[in-house]
C-alpha cells in the first residue's frame, strides 16, 4: 500500500505539471482541446492527491510498523478515532493533509464551473496547479509520508525494518478536538487559495467588470467560516488541555493562524466597496493575494519552526522551499499588477467622513494594523536576529497593548457601519439608528461603573457589546415589525421571513452578533482569578463563592495511558454542589504525560482546576484552581458566527408577502438614506 | 481636498497611537534569547536583561531543593547550571535528557536564576532509528503563560 500511495502522489505531481504547463498552453492558443484536457489534468490531480491520502490512511489502520511515519505517530492500541488523526499529527502526513483539501476545493470548483466563464476558468485553473504543483513537490521529493522504516546497517547499507509497535500519538493531541481542529483550521489556509486563483486570474485575463467577486464570495466565506471556527477550536484545545488557565498566549502558531483570518475579514467587507460603488479594486486585490501569502506563511510558520524553535523545537528543511515558494507567488502578484494595473482604476470617490465606505476604510485600516502588529510582534526574533545579532522575542504584553484597542475600534464599527447609508449619512438617520442603542450602552455602562466596574478596557467592551447588539436587535426588530404588518405572524417568523429574503445582509448581522458574545467572553478575562495549592487529602481551598476538596486520588488504567485521577468536591457556600476530576494521563508507549483538565462552566464562569503536579518538596498533589468569567460566550459566539456564515451562505428566497398589500397603509414611510424596508431591498445587499 | 485631509488626520491619530502602544508593550515584554555559549560572553547591562536559554537538561543533574530546583543544562559544549525558583510545578516533560527551555535571569555567582520552565522529552524521537527524528507536532506543544 506505501508502493501505491507513493505511485499515486508521483502520479499526481505528473498531473499537475501537465495541468499547469499545459494550461498555459491553452490560454496562449486558446485549442479547446487543450483547455478541456488540462482540466481533466487538475481533476485527475485530485483524484490521485485522494488515493495517496486514503493508502496512508489504510497504512495507519492496518498498523504497518514499516512506514517511518506510522511508527512515529500511531502504535496498536490507539482508537480508531485517533488514527484518523494520526494523518496530521506530524510533518509530513499534514502537507500531504493540506494537498488533500485544496484537492476539495479545486475539483469542487473545477466541476461547479465546468461549463461556465470560460474565458476566465483556464487562468484559475493554471493558478490552482501552481500551488498544488508546489504541495506536490514537497510530498513527493521533500516529506515522503510513505518512506520505509531503514536503519543503517554495517557498512553504511540501509537495511529495511519492520518495529513490532509503534512509538504513539503525542498525548496533547489525544482528545477530541485536536480530531477537528485541524482539518477546519487547514480547511481554511486551503481554502483561501480559491479566491486567490480568481484575483490573480481575472487579473491577469483582465477578466471584464466585477464577476470575479461575485463567483467568489461563497468560497471565500466558506473558508473564512473554517478559519474562524479551527482558530476557535484550538482555542478551546489549549484552554481544555494544556492546563494553564488560558485560550490564547500569542503562541507564533496560533498568531499564524490569526494572520489570514484578520486579512481575510478585511476582505470580505472591502470587497462590498467595489460590488456596490466600483472603489478600492487594488486594495482588494492585494488583500486576497496577502491573505494568501499569510496562509502559506501560517503553514509555514507552524511546519517549520523558524520562530516556534525558541520554544518548540521543531526543526526542518522545509523553509527554504516555503521562502521560495512565498517569493515566486509574491513575483507573479507583482508582475500580474504592474502589467494590468490600468483594469483596476477606480471608479468614485470618498463623499464623506460619516459614510460606509468610510467606515469600510476604518474597518480595513483597522484590521490592517492588527495584521502588521501580530505579524511584526510574530517574526520579531527573526528579525532582530538578522538586524542586530540578538534574537529578541515579545509577549502578550506587546500584543494586547495593540489589539485591545484595535479590537474595540472594530466592534465599535461592528454596530455603526452596516447602518450609515453610502455616499453621506444624514443626522436624522444618525440619530434615529444610533440614539437607542448609545442611551442603552451609556445606562448599563454607568450602572456597572457605580458597582464597582472599574477596568478601563472591560467597561468600554461591555458598553459597545450592548451598543452593538442593540443596533443589531433593534434592525430585526424594524424589518420585522414592517413585514408583520403585512402579514399578522408572530415577530419570530417574522424576523426569521426577514432573514431567508436577505441572508447575506441579515446572516451577516448574525456573524456581527456571534463577534459581540464574543467579546462578551473576551472581556471577562480581566477578572480572572487563580489560587494554587499543595494539598492533603481532606484539605480544601478557596476559590470565589466555591470550596474545593480534595477527598481522595485514584489510578485508573485505560487502553493507551493510565490516568492518575483526583476526587475533589466542589462546594458552593457549604452546599454539596459537584464532583470535579482532575486528571493526569501516563501513556506507556512512549512515557509521555498529558494533562485532562476539569471544568465546571456556565455562562457566569468557569471553575476550572488542574491537577498540576506534585509538590517536590513534600510529594502532595498540587491542585491549581482558575475562576474564568464568560469564558463560555467565547465558545458561543463562535457558535453563533458559523451560523450566521451558513445562513448567509443561502440563496435569497423570493419574497410573496409582497403580492398581500392588504394593511399596506399600516407601514410607516422611512426617511430617505436610511436602511430602507426589507422588502425593497432584495437581492445583493 | 478638505475631505481627503479629514481622513489623513484620522488615519494618523489613530496610526500614531497604536504605534505607540506597540513601543510601550514592546517596552514591557521583550526577552532576549541566547545560548548558553553566548551567555558567557555577555557583559555590561546585557548580562543583566531577562532572557531565555535553551539546552539539554543533563543526565542526573536534577536536584530538588526546598523552594527550588536545581539542575545543569548543557548545550554546545557548555553547561550551565540553573536554579528555578518559579511557584508553578515543573512540566511532566521535564526530566534527565529533555530539551528545556528556562527563562530568567543570570544571577551574580554564574547560575542562572529562572522564573519558567518549559521541556520537551526528547527520548521519544531519538527510539526511532533512522526514522523520523524531526519530532515535529502539531501545533505548539510548549507555552508560557504569559
Amino acid at each position: 500500500m506505501d508502493v501505491f500511495g507513493s505511485f499515486a502522489l508521483l502520479l499526481a505531481f505528473v498531473c499537475a505539471v501537465y495541468a499547469f504547463a499545459g494550461g498555459i498552453a491553452a490560454i496562449i492558443t486558446r485549442h479547446p482541446l487543450l483547455v478541456k484536457s488540462t482540466r481533466q489534468a487538475g481533476m485527475a490531480t485530485c483524484g490521485l492527491i485522494f488515493l495517496a491520502t486514503f493508502s496512508l490512511e489504510y497504512l495507519f489502520f492496518t498498523d504497518n510498523f514499516s512506514i517511518a511515519y506510522v511508527v512515529s505517530h500511531s502504535n496498536r492500541d490507539l482508537s480508531t478515532f485517533y488514527k484518523i488523526a494520526a494523518l496530521w499529527s506530524g510533518m509530513e502526513g499534514s502537507l500531504l493533509f493540506w494537498s488533500l483539501l485544496l484537492a476539495i476545493y479545486v475539483l469542487s470548483v473545477l466541476i461547479t464551473y465546468r461549463n461556465k466563464n470560460g474565458e476566465l476558468m483556464p487562468y484559475v485553473g493554471v493558478v490552482m496547479a501552481g500551488v498544488q504543483l508546489f504541495f506536490l513537490t514537497l510530498n513527493n521529493f521533500v516529506e515522503s509520508p510513505f518512506k520505509a522504516l531503514a536503519t543503517p546497517g554495517a557498512g553504511g547499507v540501509l537495511s529495511f525494518i519492520t518495529r513490532a509497535d509503534g512509538n504513539g500519538l503525542n498525548p496533547l493531541l489525544q482528545y477530541p478536538e485536536m480530531v477537528i481542529h485541524p482539518p477546519n483550521l487547514y480547511s481554511g489556509y486551503t481554502g483561501f487559495t480559491i479566491p486567490f486563483a480568481f484575483a490573480l486570474g481575472a487579473l491577469l485575463a483582465r477578466y471584464p467588470g466585477e464577476k470575479w467577486i461575485h463567483l467568489t464570495r461563497k468560497w471565500t466565506m466558506i473558508a473564512w467560516m473554517f478559519q474562524s471556527l479551527g482558530i476557535l477550536l484550538g482555542a478551546h484545545w489549549a484552554y481544555a488541555v494544556l492546563g494553564w488557565g488560558g485560550y490564547w498566549g500569542w503562541d507564533p502558531v496560533e498568531n499564524a493562524s490569526l494572520l489570514p483570518w484578520l486579512s481575510g475579514t478585511a476582505f470580505l467587507h472591502s470587497v462590498m466597496m467595489q460590488e456596490k460603488r466600483g472603489m478600492m479594486k487594488v486594495w482588494n486585490v492585494w488583500l486576497v493575494f496577502c491573505t494568501f501569502l499569510l496562509c502559506i506563511l501560517g503553514t509555514f510558520l507552524t511546519r517549520s519552526g523558524v520562530v516556534s524553535s525558541v520554544h518548540a523545537f521543531a526543526q526542518s528543511n522545509i523553509g527554504g522551499w516555503f521562502v521560495a515558494f512565498m517569493g515566486i507567488t509574491l513575483a507573479v502578484c507583482l508582475f500580474a499588477y504592474l502589467k494590468n494595473r490600468d483594469y483596476l482604476a477606480s471608479e468614485n470617490q470618498l463623499d464623506s467622513v460619516i459614510s460606509r465606505e468610510s467606515s469600510f476604510l476604518f474597518n480595513n485600516l483597522l484590521f490592517l494594523v492588527a495584521c502588521i502588529a501580530v505579524l511584526s510582534g510574530t517574526l520579531f526574533p527573526v528579525f532582530s536576529e538578522w538586524i542586530t545579532g540578538n534574537r529578541i522575542s515579545v509577549g502578550a504584553p506587546y500584543f494586547n497593548r495593540v489589539n485591545i484597542p484595535v479590537g474595540l475600534l472594530i466592534l465599535f464599527l461592528t454596530g455603526v457601519g452596516p447602518l450609515l447609508a453610502w455616499r453621506k449619512t444624514s443626522r436624522e438617520s444618525l440619530k434615529r439608528n444610533f440614539g437607542w442603542p448609545l442611551l442603552a450602552g451609556l445606562v448599563v455602562g454607568a450602572v456597572a461603573f457605580v458597582f464597582g466596574f472599574r477596568a478601563f478596557y472591560s467597561l468600554a467592551s461591555l458598553f459597545l457589546c450592548l451598543f452593538v447588539a442593540s443596533t443589531i436587535l433593534l434592525e430585526f426588530y424594524r424589518g420585522a415589525k414592517v413585514i408583520r404588518a403585512r402579514s399578522g405572524a408572530s415577530f419570530a417568523a417574522c424576523a426569521i421571513d426577514l432573514t431567508m429574503r436577505n441572508t447575506r445582509r441579515y446572516g451577516g448581522y448574525i456573524i456581527h452578533m456571534g463577534m459581540v458574545f464574543v467579546f462578551i467572553g473576551l472581556a471577562g478575562a480581566a477578572f480572572n482569578r487563580d489560587v494554587q495549592k499543595s494539598m492533603q487529602m481532606g484539605d480544601s481551598m478557596q476559590i470565589g463563592p466555591y470550596t474545593l476538596a480534595l477527598q481522595t486520588a485514584d489510578t485508573k488504567p485505560e487502553k493507551n495511558y493510565t490516568a492518575e485521577r483526583l476526587v475533589v468536591e466542589v462546594l458552593h457556600g457549604n452546599k454539596p454542589m459537584m464532583m470535579l476530576f482532575p486528571e493526569k494521563r501516563h501513556f506507556v508507549t512512549n512515557q509521555e504525560n498529558g494533562t485532562m483538565v476539569a471544568i465546571y462552566s456556565t455562562l457566569k464562569e468557569d471553575l476550572y482546576v488542574v491537577y498540576a503536579g506534585t509538590d517536590p518538596d513534600t510529594n502532595l498533589p498540587v491542585l491549581h484552581a482558575f475562576l474564568n468569567p464568560l469564558v463560555k460566550w467565547i465558545w458561543f459566539g463562535g457558535v453563533t458566527v458559523v451560523f450566521g456564515t451558513l445562513i448567509a451562505l443561502l440563496p435569497n428566497r423570493r419574497s410573496v408577502l409582497v403580492l398581500a398589500p392588504a394593511s399596506q397603509h399600516a407601514v410607516e414611510p422611512l426617511p430617505h438614506g436610511v436602511v430602507a424596508s426589507p422588502i425593497l431591498r432584495e437581492g445583493h445587499d | 481636498m478638505k475631505r481627503q485631509a479629514k481622513f489623513g488626520v484620522g488615519i494618523g491619530i489613530i496610526v500614531i497611537a497604536l504605534a505607540f502602544l506597540a513601543w510601550l508593550g514592546y517596552g514591557e515584554s521583550k526577552t532576549y534569547y541566547h545560548t548558553i555559549a553566548e551567555l558567557q560572553t555577555l557583559s555590561g547591562s546585557a548580562r543583566t536583561q531577562r532572557m531565555r536559554v535553551a539546552g539539554t537538561v543533563q543526565d542526573g543533574s536534577i536536584r530538588h531543593l526546598s523552594g527550588r530546583v536545581d539542575f545543569v543544562l548543557r548545550g554546545e559544549g557548555k553547561t550551565l547550571p540553573v536554579s528555578y525558583i518559579g511557584t508553578d510545578p515543573l512540566p511532566d516533560t521535564f526530566k534527565d535528557k529533555a530539551q528545556a527551555l528556562v527563562e530568567g535571569r543570570p544571577g551574580a555567582d554564574g547560575r542562572f536564576v529562572a522564573e519558567h520552565v518549559q521541556a520537551k522529552c526528547a527520548s521519544k524521537y531519538e527510539a526511532a532509528p533512522g526514522g523520523d527524528t524531526k519530532g515535529a507536532a502539531a501545533g505548539s506543544s510548549e507555552r508560557s503563560s504569559m
